[in-house]
């Protein structure tokens, strides 16, 4: 296997396919052999990225126009090993969870086995067509791994989400045309060099359509009214997967066509208007969380926040300085690294909570801090992370944003990023205080296993422990 | 890595890594708990001792880890560090010993000792931090491993009280934060220095380090309660008395007037914080806070929020010292950041056995406590002279420097208002030391606890933390001319901040 990119993506169509084969339920090991052995797929691809720079792959050895081209930069190479990392823990988390609460077991494996195969797609696609193939599937079998929770409330999500991914996915597929129509062509490579700022208002359009599509898919304000329901409904480990990995893989694709294809067709105006949008989002999805009374739900809508940070990117990286530029991207990537670990470590937590109280009620937590303490201190960690303090992830990643605002003279948003901040703070320990009250009559909590607690630590341990290892995320990032 | 870079990461570790054993120990493993706990304050005080000695011979202890591409976390032991850590680690040592004692039988204590080990590994991180960087990291966790031990008890005022407290702090490191990283825009990397590090810059960002001198002063004033910034402190009472020492002499209130110490003389520098005309201001501050704090105290009937507001008062004090431009000032602000610890956290000791033993809360309910607990009382009454600045206790040593430096620094006013404070200390202290010696017992006390049983006073770890805290008090006066009072450490700080060598 001297290149890991392409078995990246079959290796879990593989095991997806042979989980399905098994039956209803069947097929959590092999998920947990297949993760492993991608993750040191992945390990090595960023091994390979970092010491040579960008690769590309002619699948089947059928070059571009014709066969299939995968491309590997800095970008995608963290991408792909974030994916690996969270979801490794998050499948042997899954087990436990299932064998203690079955509800949406019956096809979670090879949905979440398909699922990844397709985000691992989309990170090494290198044209729009294969971006719009893997883009529906992986909306589709996240979709499919909501409605899997049963009853009438994820099934009412799922099909909201069902709507909103196909939608999403047809604007992306009428941008697709329309930039194939002028310039023949679907392959980034090509058309990279062909869009300039004169392309004629087709391309425009096509740009502004697959940004909408996106946008859809991304959950940025105000596009976010179908997560909270979806990610809050679904079985916990599903949560976890949607909040942590989905979500980013539409940002991916905005920020790669953003900072590359379509790069000579960025406006100041579209790039403030993404910055104003992304504020909206924090302040609302913050605000929401606070005012939640269900925990999963507050963990959603700390989503709709979190999704609004990566989008203040984009007025820090467009027309302005070089140095500000490079800290801003570089805050944005590690901010969407740390925010996955700690979200799905947050849904991991929040899971194993009600799993053992048997509800979903903030206001009666009491007793948490005292039965489930190594999870109480996963949801802590993994807030500190939420909340940009160190020695977090999220600290530096926000460090890295306000250096790249003030260096750019754009104060506003040093603002908006500090007091962003507070109001995760403020709901994260709204969480906290309930859990620290003593416990309330005629709660029983219910023994939950030891791999449940451990898994989901370790994913907040390593968004705290990101921190202070930042240099090797930054240095995979860069290469080109 | 050398032995003197690896000492000040040793120094962290030797909290860290038994604080973090200590989380996963049952409840009942009572004697490992304890000696891990004390193991790792004897290894940290003999580290100390070292590098103490080092330190005089010249060595220098820094420890550097690239966390991103410019930016480093540095740990340094100067002389300033030095100074925090050896009063950190001693107290730590004293206050263990004390909790041990003062949460025998009760629940968490894993959780506690835990998070306990964690507040002094931050506090220590806060000390030996050599840029600004390096300082907020620290600052911030210092916040979040405090939070765990205000809330310890569950009730619902403990967790009002640290909501109260987070809110100020997060929103005070916050605004620090902004200061922060705005000073490092503009100077690319803001390592501490003798003499401060932004002077070089030219006139046309006057304007600019003003703003960001009072976004940082503001931030850190949070947490050194600086009136109106103070209002977590006297809620943030509802602690376990061991939590409340530590906070009041050592941890929180101390890292934020450390941070201000460094702020003003190793960041811009005493002599262009003066030429900024950025002192005066911080002087009228604290004298504010000085003159509010004594004010507050004078009506507080709970014990532990009346020596509350006097923490707030006596902070004001260091902050006062650094305000005042001159060495004198500077030598009695650094040097009342060891003696304000030792003082307050032997009248906390003793509130604490006040409460434990015989349920008292109140001050008025400590009429003749004194013939219960001579021991307790007497180490009680030398905090309280040493607040009010008696001759021979660790307040009359600093009090004499500020007036001085007052003197020197032209700012006489400073000095009436110490001698306000000293009054107003006088008025809500002397009238506690009456009841406890003068005024006859009641029939029986409010809740007498079954540790007092037979004739001893109270628990042995208990009384012996506060005696050790009393002698030094008076040890710092008595031998403040030595080679080894904090007088004569203060006095190497206060001539390498000037330049003086």
């Amino acid at each position: 296997m001297r290149d890991p990119a392409p078995w990246l993506i079959l290796f879990p169509l593989i095991w997806a396919s042979l989980a399905f084969l098994r039956g209803q339920g069947r097929g959590g090991r092999l998920a947990v052999a297949g993760l492993t052995i991608q993750l040191v797929l992945a390990a090595l691809l960023a091994e390979q990225i970092a010491s040579d720079g960008a690769r590309s792959y002619t699948v089947g050895g059928w070059g571009a126009p014709l066969g299939i081209d995968l491309y590997a930069d800095g970008l995608a190479g963290v991408l792909l090993l974030l994916t690996q990392i969270v979801a490794l823990p998050l499948v042997v988390y899954a087990r436990a969870y299932f064998a203690i609460h079955p509800d949406g077991i019956s096809y979670f494996w090879p949905l979440t086995g398909y699922l990844l195969a397709a985000m691992n797609a989309l990170f090494l696609s290198a044209d729009i067509f294969n971006i719009y193939v893997t883009l529906e599937l992986l909306g589709l079998t996240a979709v499919g791994l909501v409605a899997a929770g049963g009853g009438a409330g994820p099934v009412g999500a799922a099909l909201r989400y069902l709507l909103v991914t196909l939608l999403g996915s047809g604007a992306f597929l009428l941008g697709v045309a329309l930039v194939y129509g002028t310039y023949g062509s679907m392959s980034l490579q090509v058309l990279t060099p062909l869009i300039n700022a004169d392309a004629p208002a087709a391309v425009f359009i096509a740009a502004g359509l697959m940004l909408v599509g996106l946008l859809l898919k991304t959950a940025l304000f105000p596009f976010h009214f179908w997560l909270p329901p979806a990610h809050g409904g679904a079985p916990a480990p599903v949560s976890a997967l949607l909040s942590a990995l989905v979500v980013k893989a539409s940002f991916y694709l905005i920020l790669r066509l953003w900072l590359h294809a379509f790069a000579p067709l960025v406006t100041t105006v579209a790039a403030q208007l993404l910055g104003f949008l992304g504020m909206a989002a924090i302040l609302w999805g913050s605000v929401m969380a606070i005012r939640q009374t269900r925990l999963k739900m507050l963990i959603a809508y700390s989503t709709v926040a979190q999704v609004g940070y990566l989008f203040l990117l984009f007025p820090l990286i467009t027309d302005t300085n070089p140095a500000a530029a490079a800290s801003a991207l570089q805050g944005g990537v590690m901010q969407l690294v740390a925010h996955a670990l700690a979200k799905a470590a947050m849904f991991a937590a929040a899971g194993t909570i009600i799993l053992s109280i048997g509800r979903d009620d903030i206001t009666r937590l009491g007793g948490v801090s005292t039965r489930l303490p190594l999870t109480l201190f996963t949801f802590a960690l993994a807030g500190l992370t939420l909340a940009g303090l160190p020695p977090s992830g999220g600290f530096i990643a926000k460090w890295l944003l306000i250096t790249g605002a003030s260096g750019s003279d754009q104060w506003g948003w040093v603002v908006v990023m500090i007091s962003g901040g507070l109001l995760s703070a403020a709901y994260v320990c709204r969480v906290l205080r309930q859990a620290f009250l003593s416990i309330e009559a005629g709660t029983k909590f219910s023994p939950v296993s030891r791999v449940l607690e451990w898994s989901a630590f370790l994913l907040a341990s390593m968004s705290l422990l990101l921190g202070l290892r930042s240099t090797e995320v930054l240095g995979l990032l860069e290469s080109e | 890595m050398t032995l003197n870079e690896s000492l000040p990461l040793l120094m962290l570790a030797s909290s860290l890594v038994p604080g973090v054993v200590i989380f996963f120990l049952a409840e009942t493993r009572f004697a490992l708990r304890t000696t891990l706990n004390v193991a790792g304050a004897i290894l940290k005080l003999l580290l100390i001792g070292y590098m103490l000695w080092g330190v005089v011979e010249g060595q220098s202890y820094v420890f550097r880890h690239t966390v991103l591409p410019g930016l480093e976390l540095v740990l340094e032991a100067d002389a300033l560090a030095m100074l925090f850590v050896t009063l950190s680690a001693a107290l730590w040592l004293l206050t263990t010993l004390y909790a041990v004692g003062y949460l025998e039988r009760s629940p968490h204590r894993s959780r506690f000792f835990g998070f306990f080990s964690l507040c002094v590994t931050a506090t220590i991180g806060v000390a030996l931090a050599g840029n600004l960087f390096t300082f907020f990291f620290f600052y911030e966790l210092l916040t979040l491993s405090t939070y765990p031990l205000i809330v310890h008890r569950g009730t619902e005022a403990a967790i009002r009280a640290g909501n109260i407290y987070l809110a100020y702090a997060l929103t005070g490191g916050a605004v620090l934060l902004t200061g922060v990283v705005w000073l490092y825009g503009l100077l690319g990397e803001v390592e501490f220095a003798y003499g401060g590090v932004v002077a070089a810059m030219g006139p046309e960002y006057h304007g600019q380090l003003r703003i960001i001198f009072l976004l940082l002063i503001a931030g850190l004033g949070v947490k050194a309660a600086l009136v109106p910034l103070h209002g977590w402190l006297p809620q943030a009472m509802v602690a376990p008395a061991p939590v409340s020492a530590l906070l009041h002499a050592v941890a929180v209130v101390k890292a934020g007037a450390f941070g201000i110490v460094r702020v003003v003389y190793e960041v811009y520098g005493v002599e262009f914080a003066q030429s900024l005309d950025l002192l005066t201001p911080l002087a009228v501050v604290a004298a504010v806070t000085i003159i509010w704090g004594s004010l507050r105290a004078l009506w507080q009937d709970d014990l532990k929020r009346r020596l509350a507001y006097s923490t707030v008062s006596q902070v004001a004090y260091i902050i006062l010292g650094v305000a005042l431009f001159g060495p004198l000032g500077t030598i009695g602000g650094v040097v009342h950041l060891v003696h304000q610890g030792i003082m307050k956290i032997t009248l906390f000791f003793c509130a604490g056995n006040y409460a434990e033993t015989l349920g008292i809360h109140k001050v008025t309910e400590i009429n003749g406590a004194g013939r219960r607990m001579p021991w307790t009382s007497v180490a009680f009454s030398v905090g309280a002279f040493g607040m009010i600045g008696l001759p021979l206790t660790a307040g009359y040593v600093s009090k004499s420097y500020l007036t001085q430096g007052a003197e020197m620094a032209g700012m006489a006013w400073a000095g009436w208002v110490l001698t306000a404070s000293g009054l107003l200390n006088a008025l809500y202290f002397l009238p506690i030391l009456y009841r406890l010696w003068f005024k006859s017992q009641p029939q029986a006390w409010p809740n007498e606890h079954i540790l007092a049983r037979g004739r001893k006073e109270t628990a042995l770890l208990l009384l012996i933390p506060p005696l050790v805290t009393a002698a030094a008090t008076i040890a710092a006066a008595v031998f403040a001319d030595t080679n080894w009072s904090p007088l004569f450490w203060a006095k190497i700080v206060a001539t390498k901040e000037y330049l003086l060598e």
